[in-house]
């Protein structure tokens, strides 16, 4: 077994886990945490994208024990309170979702790309999406959204 | 308060609970005590299972069953079904094997699934899964459709001979014959219609529950359309009656066509947990989606079409061969039937149709519907003919297209279909002029001066939409009928809840449906709910596919609001003391017309519940239902101009522009139809330039198994796309809606290629066009710039 002690969502979170256990099922699972999907289970689709201590991360090409000792931010985490954060108003003011499944890797993916690049242009933004994959939108109204964000300057 | 009715671009209203991480997806529905399943599938891709030894796996750490298809077999677990019966021109029903949840003497595709392991958590399964002993004896395996049919083929089905599950006709041969022999041109065209795997990005999923004390099971599943579910897990595979299984389709993540079929994996769950006597859960990874989830198209055609000497088709003749795969899914007979066949004329004036479909079975994952469904590869076949049939008679293929086009409504054509209404040349012409089409030849100019080839390609598609009048499918052979059911709800505070029997995995409805609401009772969005899903809470529904949710969905949601509208109009005359026919409603209060007398929705709803002063023999309460059964199909129809620089060097091709001119008929919110046309046009993009299903011709394995081998449009593969509509409404349902789910996937993939082909200079070019595929073309073809 496996001694994880992290820093969820601003929560310190100690759990005894098999030492097998991804990063992903460690949030869904042990945490309860459903907003992380899995989509591929080969770090292809993006949909359980996270953010360790700042920075976007597969949680399900992670183990869980390689976290321990880290910050992460889920989905669940980047609203303060009822304040949705900037990227979460632009994907809903701009249709940058449908089915919902693959949007909260997305979103933490674009909040990742504009602290990385905060001005990119439209060929940036889509180059920098190639880790995450939607069968919805066709991207269209997700590089809106996130070109939006940029335009504002409230990304970070 | 803004408007908020038909037309107008709300936001939606279900985004809150997905972009903050709190949608309910059938993985996330936490249940006490669940325990996990894992499949034991086939990796051959035709064996004869010889003996399965369970033994090892039953012995391992937190293992509560392994469960083979003899144990289902001794439960009287029914098999799957098809339901819709097709016959053959023979007059033969076609040959339907059995297809059982798992395999018990022979497994007929990579995939098939043989057992299953039930143990307390997700890795206790699938540890013990691979304890489970399958000893095989190989057999000889086909995968192509075209091969399948001949002498000595591997024979999948003693049902099915030659692998043959129907030799189906539709249309007049011997007109189509006589067109043949007076024309003045021909084209022919032989054409692969390359299978798609649907890749909704949430996989399938299943968590089980039976209650043994009530003897009721509860199932919650990725469903499109739980009521159908049901409806086949009682009727035909004997599960329980309806009355004791509830099934609940949560959110769920996309579907595309995937999520309709009632499948081996859902089925075995259910009874599983009766048998075991624990929930029991499943979902599956990527790789199972890949092999176990229905994929789509996979047909092999040759078309020919005889022109007169003014350039007008006089008929069109189609062979095609589809492939259904190892067995027939639920709907699988009628997509290369009556969902393909019966579009052949596409929106030309074509007075000679004649079309034969062979479904053949071979040793692949089944194949059923995947957005459009036959009218994808409908649309490619007419498509590539009208560019083929251009370059050979010598004009622009925009000119052949608008010399064909059907200009009279209603028209009438030789393959079933009555389209009702439409506009063909005012979509072309919108999408012409916002593609700029015609000035074209100097942006090809400017890239050839820097090494590009440049072309532009067209398709104009029409797709049936609005499936479907139930008496109309029954005659073709559909085992259900295709109405939709709605029921509106009326709370005494004036609050009110709709109830559909279409599900929602990304469409919108909770906004769009309300947004019908808001328009007739001037009620605000946020004041409606739109219930969907659950079979406890609707009586029964026949689902979203087809693009149907609209057309019949919205068509049955306005019927009883018609109905709700009709009693509180009574009820607000009485309590106005004024007559019924001087009551309007307006802007939310009903009005006394000519006088300043109102009351507004609310109190009449009110007033309805309190019932202390209703008019006489008026029930107390505000709630009715409908059903709802189209008169017809519905036609949305559209323009799509596809234009792309292709890299001589390396074969690469970049699309530069893409132009979408759709008629749906009546919108409702055209944010959210945009967003539908968008991504069907990224699944039909994928299909043209990426995507395509490859198995190993010899040994029958799925080459392209992850997300790894199967290229799936990505961000950096397409462009942002100019989408626009022009508007004729239905004229055979009351709001006038057609549909939009499908177009997209159905009119870019002709497009994509025709605008390929113009750039290379060539005939035949199949999809998906990889580089390499169009770096053999533009080589073979010697084009000044590649050949330098």
């Amino acid at each position: 077994m496996a001694q994880i002690n992290v820093k969820v969502n601003g929560r310190a979170v100690a759990r005894q886990v098999e030492d097998r256990t991804l990063l992903v099922e460690f949030l869904r699972e042990t945490l309860g945490l459903t907003g992380t999907h899995v989509g591929c289970d080969t770090g292809q689709c993006g949909a359980c994208v996270v953010h360790l201590d700042g920075r976007a991360v597969k949680s399900c090409t992670m183990m869980a024990a390689q976290a321990s000792g880290s910050e992460i931010t889920t989905i669940e985490g980047l609203a303060k309170g009822d304040a949705l954060h900037p990227m979460q108003a632009a994907f809903h003011e701009h249709h940058a979702l449908q089915c919902g499944f693959c949007t909260p890797g997305m979103i933490m993916m674009a909040v990742d790309l504009l602290r990385r690049i905060p001005r990119p242009d439209e060929a940036t933004i889509r180059a920098n999406l190639d880790g995450n994959l939607c069968r919805c939108t066709g991207y269209h109204n997700i590089v809106k959204a996130i070109a939006a964000v940029a335009q504002t300057g409230a990304g970070a | 308060m803004a408007h908020e009715g038909i037309g107008a671009r709300v936001l939606r209203k279900e985004d809150r609970r997905f972009i903050t991480g709190q949608g309910n997806y059938t993985d996330d529905i936490p249940v006490k005590n669940a325990a996990y399943a894992e499949f034991v599938r086939s990796p051959h891709a035709h064996a004869r299972i010889v003996r399965i030894d369970t033994a090892a796996a039953l012995a391992a750490p937190g293992v509560i069953g392994v469960l083979t298809g003899a144990a289902l077999a001794e439960d009287k677990v029914g098999n799957l079904i098809c339901g819709w019966m097709i016959h053959s021109k023979d007059g033969s029903p076609m040959k339907a094997a059995p297809y059982a949840p798992l395999a018990r003497d022979v497994v007929r595709y990579v995939g098939n699934p043989v057992a299953v392991v039930v143990a307390e958590n997700k890795n206790q399964a699938r540890d013990a899964a691979e304890l489970v002993q399958v000893e095989y004896q190989e057999l000889a395996a086909v995968v192509d459709p075209a091969a399948t049919q001949a002498p000595g083929a591997p024979q999948l089905h003693a049902e099915a001979p030659n692998n043959t599950i129907y030799q189906w006709a539709l249309g007049d041969k011997a007109a189509v014959d006589r067109a043949f022999a007076g024309a003045a041109h021909f084209v022919e065209i032989d054409l692969i219609n390359n299978r798609l795997v649907p890749n909704a990005i949430e996989p399938r999923a299943a968590t089980a529950i039976y209650d043994r004390a009530e003897g009721r099971f509860t199932l919650y599943t990725t469903s499109q359309n739980p009521h159908v579910a049901r409806l086949v897990l009682s009727a035909f595979i004997g599960l329980a009656p309806e009355h004791k299984l509830r099934v609940v389709a949560p959110d769920v993540g996309g579907g595309f066509g995937s999520k309709i079929f009632i499948y081996p994996e859902e089925t075995v769950c259910l009874w599983a947990a009766r048998r075991l006597g624990v929930p029991v859960r499943w979902t599956a990874d990527r790789r199972e989606s890949f092999l176990a989830d229905a994929h789509g198209r996979d047909h092999v055609t040759r078309a020919e079409m005889a022109l007169d000497a003014s350039h007008k088709i006089v008929g069109l003749r189609v062979k095609t061969i589809a492939n259904l795969g190892a067995y027939m899914s639920t709907f699988s007979s009628s997509v290369p039937t009556y969902l393909y066949a019966t579009l052949l004329s596409g929106q030309y004036d074509i007075p000679a149709i004649y079309a034969e479909v062979d479904a053949v079975y071979t040793n692949t994952t089944p194949v059923d519907a995947y957005r459009g469904a036959g009218r994808p590869e409908a649309t490619f076949v007419v498509e590539r003919l009208m560019d083929a049939a251009a370059r050979r008679v010598g004009i622009d293929p925009a000119e052949i297209r608008r010399k064909n086009f059907i200009r009279t409504f209603p028209h009438q054509t030789p393959v079933i279909m009555t389209y009702d209404t439409g506009d063909y040349e005012a979509s072309l012409n919108a999408a012409l002029s916002t593609a700029r089409y015609a000035e074209f030849p100097s942006r090809r100019r400017e890239a050839s001066g820097r090494g590009k080839l440049r072309g532009i390609g067209l398709a104009c598609y029409i797709e049936a939409c609005g499936i479907a009048p139930s008496q109309a499918v029954g005659s073709l052979g559909a085992g259900v009928g295709l109405w939709e059911s709605a029921e509106v709800r009326v709370n005494p505070v004036g609050t009110i809840e709709v109830l559909t029997g279409c599900h929602s995995h990304g469409q919108g409805h909770e906004t769009t449906f309300a947004q019908l609401v808001a328009e007739r009772f001037g009620v605000p969005v946020d004041q409606v709910s739109v219930v969907h899903g659950d079979t406890d809470k609707v009586q029964f529904g026949m689902g979203t596919y087809g693009s149907r949710s609209g057309a019949v969905g919205l068509s049955a949601i306005n019927k009883a609001l018609e109905r709700v509208e009709a009693k509180a109009k009574r009820i607000a005359a009485h309590l106005m003391e004024a007559a019924e026919s001087d009551v309007e409603l307006k802007g939310g209060e009903f009005v006394v017309v000519g006088t300043d007398k109102r009351i507004a929705f609310a109190n009449v709803a009110l007033a309805a519940y309190t019932a202390h002063n209703l008019p006489a023999g008026t029930e107390p309460g505000l709630k009715e239902g409908a059903f709802y059964d189209p008169q017809n199909f519905t036609f949305p129809a559209g323009t799509y101009v596809c234009e792309v620089e292709v890299d001589p060097k390396t074969g690469g091709v970049e699309i530069v522009q893409f132009t979408a001119a759709d008629d749906f008929g009546t919108i409702v919110n055209p944010m959210i139809v945009e967003g539908q046309v968008h991504g069907g046009l990224a699944q039909g993009i994928g299909q043209a330039l990426l995507e395509g299903c490859r198995y190993d011709r010899d040994s029958g394995q799925l080459v392209t198994a992850t997300f790894m081998d199967y290229a799936m449009p990505r961000a950096s593969d397409l462009v942002s796309f100019n989408v626009s509509t022009t508007v004729t409404p239905c004229k055979t349902n009351p709001l006038g809606i057609k549909g939009c789910g499908e177009a997209g996937a159905i009119g870019s993939p002709a497009a994509v290629i025709n605008a390929i082909a113009d750039a290379l200079g060539v005939e035949r070019l199949d999809m998906p066009a990889s580089p390499q595929r169009v770096w053999e073309a533009a080589r073979a073809n010697r084009t000044p710039i590649a050949a330098e």
